[in-house]
């Protein structure tokens, strides 16, 4: 049963994209550190460490085209899963500073001492092993998520509406980090990490093991969303996208269909920010920002959402520009960004792997087309059999 | 009448004995060689004198500029005069020669000596002609009540005509008689007096003297300290409402003109924020032309600002509408995405031509200061948007139900196809519609010019607050626009002060968000088959 | 009751039923039934409640007042739409939803009475057993020839049909059919005639039609609704000369 919905995952395209993120999974750590800085195909750390950010991008845009791209839901919101992934593993890297902070309290982070506080919050505890932290990378997320879910799908809030309250989510989210009191290092987050599971975050093993370890979950994320998509449940999702009350008068519970997929997608979400916040070395509150989650909205529009592949695209290529707009031309780059989201909207609506897609469908729609015109001037009558 | 003639026999019994000594000049002359305690009663004995010439002098004593000749005792009030000393008739005010500092004595002064003096400047005060020095001098007595003056404040109140000094003079005295020996039934009524007076000063009076009073009248005290605290609160709460409605209807100038185009048309429009800020950049403009070319305009500098602020950003609407929004009908995630890069596109333009720092937009004269109404603190710039944004309310109210382009309007909402085979050219009525909505968030940039920091970034900070209040309320309903502001408003300050400012945002964000899953269409929402075309 | 008691076996059952929004009264204190097995046609003139009538027996909206039973034991007003859909009463919309990104063998597929859990979903696979069904549903649609094809690709008849196959992949007790023949050719409309007639044989069909054209072809009892009531029920000759029926629907 299981090994059926995996299979099913791996067809065509898919197995391709799979095969070259694995690729780059293994070439970029290698050319970094086998060979020398002079050799022309040595990638240097920051350069990798970048692309890392983009393949964590590209998790985020991928989980927010499960849910918006197949199921029609527009989260608004998903910049906060992400962040919420970053703060666990955050938290993690917290306490593993130990006594080197710079106040050298062997259990409290430094903006807990400067803060006066006499002892770690509950909702610190466990945060020093490993495991727990990963554990909460998936459980916070998906239990805002679930929570939140629960509430506006049962109650049936969609559309527009259910945008502008996960992005008032994700804004409430922020406001409540920027808090000193809440006890995540208010404006500054955490920062200052020296290392994961005893190896050091700066050093360029560590890096590449991160960065590796991206393209790896990011594989794997495409595959199981592949698998969900592909499978009877995916039809059903697309079915809610396109004619809601359909699916429910067929007797599925859409609720339910919405929810499973949106805990998924946050999920997802939390993995991708667990997975940038060691790679950039801080995680801050800015993260929450409305203004984040409708640019991972972008990324998915621009590759092509309701595509698997598309989103991972779309993050990578505007990441991509972004980096090189705010190094060459710092000014254009809101203005690039915005005339984006609106060329994308009016002329690209399937974004680009869609309209690759559409492209390709048509041509072999015209050449089907030919060749069934050159059969049915042999036998006019099948021609009138396939006009019924 | 007989009240008043038993004090005025008692004012004339008890100055009697102070005329003995009432030359103001010897009694000056004495302060040179007397102790503290000493000085403290011949303080009382100017005082007593009723002399209004002595009060630049006793004002000097508190300050310290009295000395006393060291030759002849003679006390001078004194001014720094290069290296030498001026010295100055304590009575007369005559200028009285230059000496080196070192002949002269300082006299010394405590902080009981001050509070004497302060007293007794109270009381000598209280009797001069003119109103607002009686005033300040009653305001003076009733801070720190002596029972030395009581005396002449009870003269000073039986010569006072005004009414407001009058009252006032009332509670003075009434707050030197509980410090006073005066018989319980005096104290009795000062302590209604008191009471009715009020206020966080009534509280304090009373306080002051609940150790030394009488036990009998304790209950009184207690009870009177419970009436003024219950009428505290009361005006606390009618604070909140008014801080509340301040906020409501900052709320309320932002969201207005998204309950037009979200809430009529229909249409996500981001770039909304963007139209506040436009419009408050108008102001900044408008207002530095008028200080470069025409100064004395200044005043009048708002009044221009809103028709220029509601021209650019409804042209600035019209043509988005025309350029991006008519493609996306229909399709209002799209619209969301494509207008939120408008806002993109118009904040950085702004900061390319502005800069990111914020922007200097002076208040008018008449938006500057504030009023008491009762126990009410009112700013008038609070005062002057809440008036603009109820006016602008019902402005766009009767638009929408009177006008021809507002029947237009509701029509082409109603029935698009209907319409357009009226003879209603439906995409110019979209288009005005959107113009309208933008002009109108362009006007609330002009008032929010007032009271926030015009940056690039003003219109972020409201966008998403706008869009609460719209939903909350009830889309495509101008009234419950107005019902979601003022009341988010006012839930938001009576949050404030257990939660704090952050938290209670936090909190009302959470509150709505629950209020959507009960009620998904808001408070005052549509029903029947309509909704779900 | 009295109704209830002179026919036993109800498969659907309607007593008293308002409804009002905003102060209109869409429904009336309706009363009807449906018996099993059975074909009936409603008409009445528009805002007569018949979409307001399908809305409340699939649980879209809830009466005011007023009983609704299904297989003269499960309250229906407790139900939601998912829940009554597994019940087995399917619905067709006035305009026809299906999936138009899916193709046609898809939407059948889809529509299948399997299990409709999440999990139950994720790991389905397509039996023989399920196969068969569908390329029979596709026989009785007249769609076998575009099985692959994508539905938005389809004529709005065929749309239509699809919407009917898959209620019948459904495989309800009770099937709603809001205006199916609107829009339709001729020979589409005496084609759907023939199969709805067809699926009445085993299951109980209620359609809401305007074509008298069309409810004459299909030769059954007939219901008239009005103003939120029943105005007048019998064969269609009987209620197409009540004089009621004339002034309110037929003469206008």
């Amino acid at each position: 049963m299981i090994s059926s919905f995996i299979l099913r995952a791996l067809e065509g395209r898919i197995l391709v994209t799979v095969c070259i993120i694995l690729a780059v999974a293994l070439l970029v750590p290698a050319s970094n550190l086998l060979l020398s800085p002079d050799n022309a195909l040595h990638i240097p750390t920051y350069v990798m460490s970048l692309m890392g950010k983009y393949l964590c991008y590209a998790l985020l845009a991928l989980a927010l085209d499960l849910v918006w791209g197949y199921c029609g839901i527009l989260s608004l919101g998903h910049g906060a899963f992400f962040a919420l992934g970053g703060y666990a593993m955050g938290m993690y890297l917290m306490r593993q500073i130990g006594s080197r902070g710079v106040y050298g309290d062997p259990i409290l982070p430094d903006f807990m001492v400067f803060l006066n506080w006499k002892q770690l919050p509950w909702f610190w505890h466990g945060f020093d092993m490993f495991w727990f932290a990963c554990a909460m990378v998936l459980v916070v997320p998906g239990l805002l998520a679930f929570v939140f879910g629960w509430f506006a799908f049962r109650s049936r809030v969609n559309g527009v509406y259910l945008s502008i309250i996960t992005q008032a989510m994700t804004y409430a989210l922020m406001l409540a980090f920027f808090r000193n009191d809440m006890g995540f290092g208010g404006n500054n987050g955490l920062t200052d990490y020296k290392d994961i599971l005893g190896f050091s975050v700066q050093a360029d093993g560590t890096r590449a093991v991160l960065f590796s370890l991206s393209a790896i979950m990011l594989s794997l994320c495409l595959v199981l969303a592949s698998a969900i998509t592909r499978s009877k449940f995916g039809k059903v999702l697309v079915g809610v996208r396109d004619a809601e009350s359909r699916v429910r008068f067929l007797g599925f519970r859409v609720e339910n269909i919405k929810l499973f997929t949106f805990v998924t997608s946050a999920m997802m979400a939390g993995i991708a920010g667990a997975l940038f916040v060691p790679q950039v070395g801080i995680i801050n509150p800015g993260e929450f920002a409305p203004a984040n989650s409708i640019e991972v909205v972008v990324w998915t529009a621009v590759g092509g959402r309701g595509t698997l592949i598309g989103p991972i695209i779309g993050a990578v290529l505007v990441n991509g520009g972004k980096s090189f707009f705010t190094g060459a031309f710092p000014e254009f780059w809101l203005y690039a960004l915005g005339a984006l989201f609106i060329f994308v909207t009016l002329f690209m609506p399937k974004g680009i792997v869609g309209t690759v897609q559409a492209a390709l469908a048509n041509r072999k729609a015209v050449k089907a087309a030919a060749r069934a015109q050159a059969q049915n001037d042999d036998t006019p009558s099948t021609q009138i059999q396939a006009a019924e | 009448m007989l009240r008043l003639f038993l004090s005025t026999l008692f004012l004339i019994l008890t100055f009697l004995p102070s005329h003995a000594q009432s030359d103001p000049k010897a009694l000056f002359n004495a302060l040179g060689k007397a102790d503290f305690k000493q000085t403290e009663e011949l303080i009382g004995q100017l005082a007593a004198t009723g002399d209004p010439r002595i009060v630049p002098a006793l004002e000097a004593f508190a300050e310290g500029e009295l000395y006393a000749r060291k030759s002849d005792s003679a006390v001078f009030i004194t001014k720094a005069a290069g290296a030498n000393v001026a010295l100055i008739d304590p009575v007369t005010g005559a200028a009285a020669g230059e000496v080196p500092k070192a002949q002269l004595n300082k006299l010394k002064i405590n902080n009981n000596l001050r509070r004497v003096i302060r007293s007794a400047l109270g009381g000598l005060t209280l009797l001069s002609p003119d109103k607002t020095v009686r005033m300040a001098a009653a305001d003076a007595v009733l801070k720190s009540p002596s029972a030395e003056n009581l005396e002449l404040v009870e003269a000073a109140l039986a010569k006072e005509t005004d009414a407001a000094v009058k009252v006032r003079m009332e509670e003075a005295r009434a707050a030197s008689v509980l410090i006073s020996d005066r018989a319980l039934n005096q104290k009795k009524q000062a302590i209604d007096t008191i009471a009715n007076l009020g206020g966080r000063d009534g509280i304090s009076i009373l306080m002051s003297v609940s150790s030394s009073i009488d036990p009998s009248l304790k209950g009184d005290l207690d009870k009177a300290i419970t009436r003024i605290e219950n009428s505290l609160k009361l005006w606390e709460v009618g604070q909140n409402v008014w801080y509340g409605m301040s906020l409501g209807s900052v709320l309320l100038l932002a969201a207005i003109g998204l309950a037009i185009t979200f809430g009529v048309m229909g249409i996500i429009n981001m770039a909304h924020g963007e139209m506040v800020m436009l419009g408050a950049y108008s102001t900044f403009m408008v207002q530095e032309v008028i200080r470069t070319h025409a100064p004395h305009l200044f005043d009048w500098s708002l009044a221009i600002a809103l028709p220029v602020a509601f021209l650019v950003t409804a042209t600035v609407g019209l043509v988005i509408e025309r350029g991006v929004i008519r493609f996306l009908y229909g399709r209002p995630l799209e619209t969301l995405l494509a207008t939120w890069g408008v806002s993109l596109i118009l904040q950085q333009l702004v900061r390319s031509i502005f800069g990111p720092t914020n922007q200097e937009v002076g208040n008018p004269s008449w938006m500057s200061g504030a009023f008491a109404l009762g126990g009410l603190q009112i700013t008038w710039n609070r005062m002057w948007i809440v008036a603009f944004s109820l006016s602008i309310f019902v402005g766009l109210l009767i638009v929408m139900k009177r006008s021809a382009f507002g029947l237009q309007m509701r029509a082409v909402t109603q029935n698009r196809r209907m319409a357009s085979s009226m003879g209603i050219r439906t995409p110019w009525v979209d288009a005005f519609t959107f113009a309208l909505g933008s002009g109108i968030a362009g006007i609330a940039g002009v008032a929010l010019s007032q009271i926030d920091n015009v940056s690039p970034n003003l219109g972020q900070s409201y966008i998403i607050d706008s869009f609460m209040v719209v939903v909350f309320g009830g889309v495509g309903n101008l009234w419950g626009t107005l019902v979601g502001a003022l009341s988010l408003g006012v839930l938001n300050k009576f949050l404030e002060p257990w939660t704090g400012a952050v938290l209670g945002k936090i909190l009302v964000l959470v509150l709505i968000i629950l209020f959507i899953q009960k009620r998904p269409r808001g408070l005052f929402a549509l029903k029947g088959r309509a909704v779900e075309a | 009751m009295e109704i209830k008691d002179s026919k036993p076996k109800s498969l659907l059952y309607l007593d008293g039923v308002s409804v009002s929004f905003d102060g209109f009264k869409a429904l009336n204190s309706l009363s009807f039934v449906v018996e099993p097995g059975e074909l009936r046609a409603i008409i009445g003139p528009n805002g007569a409640g018949k979409t307001t009538m399908m809305d409340i027996i699939t649980g879209k909206t809830r009466p005011d007042s007023g009983t609704v039973l299904f297989e003269e034991k499960v309250d229906l007003t407790k139900r939601d739409e998912a829940d009554i859909a597994q019940l087995g009463i399917g619905r067709k919309f006035q305009k026809p939803t299906v999936f138009e990104s899916h193709t046609v063998w898809d939407n059948l597929e889809l529509a299948l009475n399997r299990k409709r859990g999440v999990f139950a979903t994720l790991f389905y696979r397509l039996s023989g057993e399920d196969r068969d069904r569908i390329e029979e549903i596709l026989a009785t649609i007249r769609l076998t020839h575009r099985r692959d094809e994508l539905a938005a690709n389809l004529s709005h008849g065929q749309k239509q049909w699809l919407e009917i196959g898959m209620l019948l992949a459904q495989e309800p007790k009770l099937l709603l059919v809001d205006e199916p023949v609107a829009g339709m050719t001729d020979a589409e409309t005496a084609e759907t005639a023939i199969l709805l007639r067809e699926i009445a044989k085993s299951r109980s069909v209620v359609v809401v039609e305007h074509d008298m054209g069309f409810i004459r072809d299909l030769g059954v009892k007939v219901t008239c609704l009005a103003e939120g009531s029943v105005l007048a029920e019998g064969s269609i000759d009987f209620v197409s000369n009540d004089p009621k029926v004339i002034e309110n629907y037929l003469g206008r």
